[in-house]
């Protein structure tokens, strides 16, 4: 089971956080701050994984932008590395060849997409279209509540 | 008024609008500043209960949140929107509380009603809402609450919601496993279904249960028929565009399928005979051009080698790592690295096979994979290759990260106590260590290494010299300068000894040893340990070297007024030695003693102990209560401990003396004597032998028939009685084979005098068949005060009278005694 999943930007600024598991605000931050540290200071031709406490710490670069995620003991890390790449192409086919300002700008559809792809630290969902399709009910039952013209003003804006 | 409050309250900022703000502020103060005054403004605004703007100013907050500064007060909004009955209120309202709650913080229960009404709403996307919340939260009361809600929801027809509900019930049962039983009958059903993200969830559900408790891991055992033909279907489907990874069908749901294969076939046959095909199917068909065909084999391997797999699967498995191991990938190597490291117990000479790719793995730049390599670097040391390996160890010790190393050095001793070919190898590779690592070596491997020297007399000339060296090298390393001071103080006067190994010997005057001991004295950043070692080492010095007692003196005086209590301690102590009790001094400072507490020793004899523990179970087995007694009596307790550990542990020592006096033991113990029934159908076991513990214990022979307990009054032979030397038989017919006897010998001696070397034989007529045991010793303690046992099994096919002849021998006072006896008195009970 995935215990937590972190979106950071190379420059260290934290884009997406998702804790499957509860901690203190104080030692999500530690953990944040000390996985971002080590990340960044590795090179681009190591490998993807990293052993931090008791987590096994497997990450991958896209872009401007580090996806990293920590598992348990147990879980296997090349499918991890799957089940980022499947993420951002969630993401891609959502947005358009997403870029990180597309996450910055629409963090919370960034989450809804990571809520239908993944529930308690495990994939819920295999199918690319099935997730799309859920998202795309969603977001036209919020832009039906939304009184024509009124968009700028209600919504999120 | 509405109007009026629209003109005083302008629409608040809107989220993008923010977050450009926020972007475009240059330093860390300005962007302080920008989010202090929205959150500020928000505040108002939730004072204000403006229910319009309230999802918005949530969002910001939640953007705010993941800045690092703190939204706690955005809390109670998220439960205002979550009751709100708009659908975009409740979707931020839930991704917030999310992101703001968990089940640390008591408030977080104020949403379980929300959920409840949510998980029951009619439009699917809400349920899924409050079933992902739940899953997120998922606090032990909220679980409890909640669990009854999400078993309904698991038996929907709908998919969507179904999945959901396997999740949420995981992570129900991750937090409160007494919920399990509730749910294990919804999930028995749910590998029948087609939908992908159903049979996902549902394997890990299982998967969670099985691991979880016993009993239903035994209960879906049944299911692996079932998962090798999910599994099957899965890998012959054709290509699902949907579901489809570079070419392999779904690797999320196989990945998963493989797993719980692994905990269903573990220790189970049976279940692993029937997930052999398949496994060997998936083995050998998935394509591995791509990182996903990895992920499919790693998983494929742990479970080969995790269930009872055939042999030429294992093969397969472990080929398969070897090939990962030659991967361009260097996520796949690490990934070799690691299972090579779970599987080498079940499979060692297998990955030896690797040694020399795993050795090159040391010199990666990676940390990752270097941390993988060490550690099965150490697990492959054995004898045969400990020369060449340690020889790879000692270059990695050199280069690297500080952070390896006093790991490193202490794995490296400790395998070379192990393993070492012979003494002058082991105390090289130790100094070799030494040298290398410095200051990082733990303070255990200085204990080691003095004790290694100080045990090995033949090469203490050779060790001191050596040290001496390295010493003068470099004295800046203070576990180094702590040996070597301590070895040259012990053997100082071995400093120019030529009697040593092949080389060169040190030609050094008795004043440039001081000399060098004393840098180290002096040295500012010699630790206080250090020089307290140094201190004594002078100290011995000045009996072992002849010429230099007043220098020593003056050295060991100066510090008299060190600011170190410790040294300054030392140095008064010593002087005073010097001056007041120089008579004493030699003697004093005599060599030291075989220094005993040394870690590997310690080591032994805790194996030790849990030999004679294992041992000590095997006979619990046949006699619970006489470990219960055995601590009250110290000393029969070592001798039961002895018999123990010098016979074999499937014959369980029965002393054949008889239950004497036992009686308050045996009111103590209640009815023991006919409570024990024979518990492997061992007739050593009979209850006689149970209350034949406690003689031991008792140390006395009074008369044989005090037994009490009807059911034990076995006819007891006298078979032997002169000298003072009583050899009593108690008889009885085995339970369970009629031909069998089993005599329990006891001899006894009455005599002033030892007997010693106690040997009893025994011959039969041809038509028997004897089987002697090991006796319990070969002393018999004068007066009574103990005894000697043996267990005497007798076959008797033909139910023939027994007699028995006897040949006994001792020495008592010096004087071997040699007897023979016969006997034909056995009750006829025994073979009729």
């Amino acid at each position: 089971m995935m215990q937590f999943m972190l979106l950071f930007s190379r420059q260290g600024k934290l884009r997406l956080q998702k804790w499957f598991v509860a901690h203190q605000e104080k030692t999500k931050k530690k953990i944040t701050r000390d996985l971002i540290t080590l990340v960044l200071s590795r090179k681009p031709k190591m490998c993807s994984f990293l052993e931090y406490k008791d987590y096994k710490i497997v990450y991958k670069r896209y872009a401007s932008l580090y996806f990293c995620c920590a598992i348990e003991n147990d879980d296997n890390e090349l499918l991890t590395l799957e089940l980022i790449h499947r993420y951002v192409e969630l993401l891609d086919k959502y947005f358009g060849s997403v870029c990180e300002l597309d996450i910055i700008f629409n963090f919370e559809k960034a989450y809804f997409m990571l809520d239908e792809f993944l529930m308690v630290g495990e994939v819920q969902e295999t199918s690319k279209k099935n997730v799309l399709k859920a998202i795309a009910a969603q977001d036209l039952m919020q832009e039906e509540e939304t009184p024509q013209g009124f968009f700028e003003d209600h919504g999120l804006g | 008024m509405n109007v009026l409050k629209a003109v005083s309250m302008p629409a608040p900022k809107r989220l993008r609008d923010l977050i450009r703000e926020i972007r475009s502020a240059r330093t860390a103060a300005d962007e302080r500043a920008v989010v202090n005054k929205e959150c500020a403004t928000i505040r108002d605004s939730f004072r204000d209960q403006d229910n319009t703007y309230r999802c918005r100013n949530v969002a910001k907050l939640l953007y705010i949140h993941m800045l690092g500064y703190p939204a706690h007060f955005g809390q109670l909004e998220c439960m205002k929107l979550i009751a709100s009955a708009r659908f975009t209120d409740k979707r931020i309202g839930y991704l917030g509380a999310m992101l703001l709650l968990d089940e640390r913080q008591d408030v977080h229960l104020l949403i379980t009603n929300s959920l409840k009404n949510d998980l029951s709403h009619q439009t699917q996307y809400i349920q899924s809402l409050a079933l992902c919340t739940l899953g997120a939260i998922c606090s032990v009361e909220m679980s409890r609450d909640l669990a009854g809600e999400v078993e309904k929801m698991i038996k929907s027809s709908n998919a969507y919601i179904k999945k959901k509900a396997i999740l949420c019930a995981f992570g129900i049962i991750r937090k409160v496993p007494d919920l399990m039983e509730m749910f294990i009958p919804a999930t028995r059903s749910l590998l029948n279904e087609k939908n992908h993200g159903v049979l996902l969830t549902a394997v890990c559900l299982i998967t969670e249960m099985s691991e979880k408790s016993p009993d239903t891991l035994h209960h879906f055992r049944k299911l692996v028929p079932q998962l090798v033909r999910v599994l099957k279907n899965l890998i012959m489907a054709g290509y699902s565009p949907e579901h489809d990874v570079s070419g392999v069908s779904d690797p999320f749901l196989q990945v998963k399928i493989l797993r719980l294969l692994r905990i269903l076939g573990h220790n189970d046959s049976e279940a692993s005979e029937t997930m052999n095909d398949i496994l060997a199917q998936v083995a050998t068909n998935t394509d591995t051009s791509k990182n996903v065909g990895h992920a499919i084999l790693y998983e494929i391997v742990l479970t080969i080698m995790g269930i009872q797999s055939e042999a030429g699967l294992r093969v397969l498995a472990v080929n398969i790592l070897g090939r990962f191991l030659l991967n361009n990938d260097k996520n796949i190597r690490y990934v070799a690295l690691n299972t090579l490291l779970r599987v080498v117990s079940a499979d060692y000479n297998a990955v030896q096979r690797h040694r020399t790719t795993i050795v090159d793995c040391l010199k990666d730049p990676d940390i990752s994979i270097r941390r993988r390599a060490i550690e099965l670097s150490f697990a492959l040391i054995n004898h045969n290759n400990v020369r060449g390996m340690m020889k790879e160890l000692l270059l990695f010790l050199e280069t690297c990260d500080p952070e390896f190393k006093s790991d490193c050095c202490s794995n490296i001793v400790m395998a070379a106590a192990k393993y070492s070919p012979n003494k002058r190898w082991h105390i090289d590779t130790v100094f070799k260590v030494l040298t290398t690592a410095g200051n990082y070596i733990k303070g255990d491997v200085v204990t080691i290494a003095i004790q290694l020297v100080s045990e090995t007399s033949s090469l203490h000339a050779y060790s001191v010299q050596q040290l001496f060296r390295f010493l003068r090298n470099d004295y800046t390393q203070q576990p180094l300068a702590q040996v070597a001071a301590w070895c040259i103080g012990e053997y100082g006067e071995l400093i120019n000894s030529v009697n040593i190994e092949e080389e060169e010997p040190l030609q050094v005057t008795e004043d440039e040893v001081i000399t060098l001991l004393e840098k180290v004295l002096a040295n500012n950043n010699s630790s206080v340990v250090t020089k307290e070692y140094v201190i004594t080492a002078l100290m011995k010095l000045s009996s072992r070297l002849s010429s230099c007692t007043s220098r020593l003196k003056k050295i060991i005086t100066t510090y008299g007024s060190s600011t170190n209590v410790e040294l300054q301690q030392r140095s008064v102590e010593y002087t005073n030695l010097f001056t007041r009790y120089d008579h004493l001094r030699p003697a004093v400072l005599e060599r030291m003693p075989l220094i005993q507490a040394h870690p590997h020793s310690l080591e032994d004899t805790f194996t030790d102990d849990n030999e004679v523990n294992l041992l000590a179970d095997s006979v619990s087995r046949t006699n619970v209560h006489n470990l219960a007694i055995s601590p009250t009596q110290p000393t029969e307790n070592g001798d039961i401990l002895d018999i123990m550990s010098n016979g074999t542990p499937a014959a369980p020592p029965i002393q054949s003396n008889r239950g004497g006096g036992a009686i308050d033991l045996l009111d103590l113990l209640g009815d023991l004597g006919s409570d024990v029934p024979p518990v492997n159908n061992n007739t050593v076991l009979s209850p006689v032998g149970g209350n034949n513990f406690l003689d031991g214990f008792i140390q006395t022979t009074a008369p044989p028939n005090n037994f009490v307990n009807g059911a034990s009054s076995l006819p007891v032979v006298t078979a032997f009685n002169k000298n003072g030397l009583i050899v009593e038989f108690i008889c009885q017919r085995a339970n369970n084979d009629a031909t069998k006897t089993v005599i329990n010998m006891k001899a006894a001696n009455s005599s002033p005098f030892p007997m010693l070397d106690f040997v009893f034989q025994a011959a039969v007529p041809k038509s028997f068949q004897l089987n002697l045991q090991s006796p319990s010793g070969s002393v018999i303690p004068p007066v009574n005060a103990g005894t000697v046992t043996q267990l005497i099994e007798l076959i008797n096919p033909q139910k023939q009278p027994i007699r028995m002849r006897l040949k006994i021998s001792y020495t008592q006072n010096g004087n071997t005694i040699s007897e023979m006896g016969e006997v034909n008195t056995f009750p006829p009970e025994l073979w009729q």
